[in-house]
């Protein structure tokens, strides 16, 4: 693989504690967090990102710490798609749980973290959508600061946060709903692919709300609030049931609340249909009976 | 009220708790220590911005994890980094201080690999070769954790490792004879 091209002098600081990595950061303000490191380290490799100093979070015991209480989920930063797609996590949140078994590759879900996929902020990355769906709480620390928000305000366009350039992201809470949650990926195979269209889609059986988001198809994850109201009128919640009707109004009103463009992966008149199909896909997936 | 502590490694990392490496708790310098393949290995006048991948090829002179992508999606530079498969190239090499790497080299050395080497051969898995250690790591990391997995879970193991040769069957099936070989021997 020949000479690698050194950039400057790199610092690199491995805290064992969220304490000590906001301190690390806090004497080198230009320095950068450094989670999984599957976009992190490709894009050093590459030569597209030269930090001068790097604070690494892999020791962080108390980033991989995930608790399951009966109202919510509280998911440690530093918790690998891995981690979410098996075992307490898997049963609290199923939906979270499907999304993150489509991210990459065993390797690639063996590294990749809840933190760094809401810091990275991709349009395509594969937690937003259930994240967004259940509006999700994300708690961040910078030096001496500590705030909480939600994804809605934290993701402000593509790969764009609110973060500020000196905040960790420590943790995501998530509510937990009674009711069915289901998750859908298009891409061009089922192995190591990049979303051109996802859906997560929530029934909320206690609020009797049907909750909904959807990535790669606008510069955010899209919450189709539109149709989310029309169809929880249209349930009927005692038996969970709509009509084949409600249903595919609510792929066409979903469809029509996303912005997608065309790019190197798809065209923005497939990504709205994509969405219009397995928002509907999803909704019949929650409901026990459509007629 | 459950909780659950979300870092795999199992066993291996009561180790580590046990004998807490020489980390440096905080700068690391250009010259820093790596436990690969059991051994302490001493790497100097680095870039601190090198890859894993980078290290283990063109420093420790361990050349059997590969480097093809650079950006984690071929798996031919598998590697087991406390005892969890990941892409060498998708570390940073001195993220990995205080940790155990352990190549295909390492596999090899220990033996506990063999029988999956020679099923790959045996079942013609191996032509160009380039993603074969890839392979033999995954395979490896599958088969101890999950020695019945059935033929879906095997190609969801293996979808991270790309081969351009062999089509996939004669891998498979070398996965297929490794399992029915070590379930008669009572492996």
């Amino acid at each position: 693989m020949g000479e690698v091209e050194r950039g400057a002098d790199v610092r690199v600081a491995l805290p064992t504690t969220v304490d000590e990595a906001v301190d690390a950061m806090a004497t080198t303000p230009e320095a950068q967090y450094l989670a999984g490191g599957t976009d992190f380290c490709v894009e050093v490799s590459f030569g597209l990102r030269r930090p001068p100093a790097v604070v690494c979070l892999r020791r962080v015991a108390e980033l991989r710490r995930a608790e399951v209480t009966p109202t919510e989920v509280v998911i440690g930063a530093g918790t690998t798609y891995a981690d979410m797609g098996t075992g307490a996590l898997a049963d609290a949140l199923p939906a979270l749980a499907a999304a993150a078994r489509t991210v990459g590759s065993p390797q690639i879900r063996n590294a990749g973290t809840i933190g760094g996929n809401v810091a990275t902020a991709s349009p395509a990355g594969d937690t937003l959508p259930l994240l967004r769906a259940l509006d999700a709480r994300v708690k961040v620390r910078g030096p001496g600061t500590e705030r909480e928000m939600g994804i809605d305000e934290l993701v402000t366009g593509v790969k764009r946060t609110a973060l500020e350039p000196q905040e960790l992201v420590v943790n995501v809470r998530v509510p937990r709903l009674d009711g069915p949650q289901q998750f859908l990926k298009v891409g061009t195979r089922n192995a190591m692919v990049i979303a051109i269209a996802s859906a997560a889609v929530v029934l909320d059986l206690e609020a009797r709300r049907v909750r909904a988001a959807f990535g790669s198809v606008g510069p955010v994850p899209i919450r189709p609030l539109e149709a989310e109201d029309e169809l929880s009128d249209a349930i009927d919640w005692g038996r969970l049931s709509a009509s084949e009707a409600a249903v595919s109004r609510f792929g066409e009103l979903a469809a029509r609340a996303c912005s997608p463009i065309t790019d190197h992966r798809s065209t923005a008149a497939y990504r709205r249909r994509a969405v219009e199909v397995i928002a509907a896909r999803g909704l019949r997936r929650c409901l026990r009976d459509v007629a | 009220m459950t909780s659950h502590d979300t870092t795999r490694a199992p066993g291996r990392r009561e180790e580590l708790e046990e004998e807490p490496t020489d980390a440096p708790a905080y700068e690391v310098a250009s010259r820093y220590e790596l436990h690969v393949n059991g051994a302490a290995r001493t790497v100097e006048e680095a870039w601190l911005g090198e890859s894993l991948l980078y290290v283990l090829r063109e420093r420790l002179g361990l050349s059997g994890a590969k480097n093809a992508c650079e950006q984690g999606e071929c798996g031919s530079c598998s590697v087991l980094l406390d005892d969890v498969v990941v892409c060498a190239c998708c570390v940073l090499a001195v993220d990995a201080v205080g940790s155990h790497v352990e190549t295909v080299e390492g596999l090899t050395r220990r033996g506990v690999a063999a029988d999956i080497q020679t099923a790959l051969l045996d079942a013609g898995g191996v032509q160009c070769g380039f993603c074969t250690p890839g392979f033999v790591v995954a395979v490896y990391d599958l088969l101890r954790r999950r020695p019945d997995a059935g033929d879906l879970e095997v190609r969801e193991a293996l979808s991270g490792n790309l081969c351009r040769c062999t089509g996939y069957g004669r891998i498979l099936e070398a996965v297929r004879a490794v399992q029915e070989e070590r379930s008669r021997a009572g492996v």
